[in-house]
């Protein structure tokens, strides 16, 4: 049944979109984390987005997250003796994060997220119309 | 003399059912916007209707429509992940779609309306 496919499409995109705002959230959380250690630092992660091609037509397919990667920018050094976590040279490292990149990332996903959603809505309204068929 | 409702709902029941299969497939470019080498996908409406009504003559299923009708989208501004789903046509389109849906089903409402008012004899 195609409406049920659909409702499966869309949800699995909300899904995605709502780990990409996850990611998105820790990233800002975390934008100023501080660590002594490069190892140790938080790095800004992205969510990998691939279409699930299950389908015996090929026509209709979901998204999936494959992965959450890290960023493999470098991160950002700070010579700050004063510190409490600064190793002994004084160097404190900071995250890799762009809260600018981070602030349009979240946009973009909120708004492909609220895509989702009117899709839904209006599936609903198309499968309410045929239900009442040969009604009126 | 039988009345064939087949024949009595004329075109209708397959544009339905075309509608919404290119519901699902527009549903599943918007899901995939964001999606790294997501080709966007679409079904030539008139070939794909009169393919189904061919085999509609022949008395086969319906089910074979999808795969050999839908085409990938030629993108206006090719991006450079390899996607080619385009938002703002893609809505488009589906809110087309949606609007072409509803007007298939008032139509088979329309004549399933006429066939109730001849059986009733009004």
């Amino acid at each position: 049944m195609t409406f049920r496919h659909i409702a499966q499409i869309a949800g699995s995109a909300m899904n995605a979109q709502s780990v990409r705002l996850n990611t998105i959230a820790s990233n800002l959380a975390n934008a100023q984390s501080a660590s002594g250690v490069e190892g140790d630092t938080y790095r800004a992660r992205k969510p990998v987005f691939a279409a699930v091609m299950g389908d015996s037509t090929g026509a209709g397919s979901g998204v999936q997250v494959l992965d959450v990667v890290q960023s493999t920018e470098p991160l950002r050094r700070a010579h700050e003796p004063g510190h409490p976590l600064a190793n002994e040279e004084g160097v404190v490292f900071y995250p890799n994060v762009n809260p600018v990149a981070e602030m349009t990332d979240m946009m973009a996903a909120s708004r492909a997220f609220e895509t989702n959603v009117e899709v839904m809505a209006r599936v609903k309204t198309m499968q309410q119309s045929l239900l009442k068929l040969g009604e009126g | 003399m039988g009345i064939d409702f087949d024949k009595a709902l004329g075109v209708h029941p397959d544009a339905l059912r075309l509608r919404s299969e290119r519901t699902r497939i527009l549903a599943a470019n918007i899901a995939n916007e964001s999606t790294p080498g997501y080709q966007a996908r679409d079904i030539d409406f008139a070939a794909a209707l009169k393919r189904s009504a061919a085999d509609d003559a022949g008395g086969l299923s319906l089910d074979t429509a999808g795969e050999a009708d839908a085409l990938y989208r030629v993108p206006n501004h090719p991006s450079q992940d390899g996607n080619t789903v385009e938002l703002g046509s893609e809505q488009a389109a589906f809110s087309q779609n949606s609007s072409d849906f509803q007007t298939s089903l008032t139509f088979v409402n329309m004549k399933i309306r006429g066939l109730a008012k001849a059986i009733a004899g009004q």
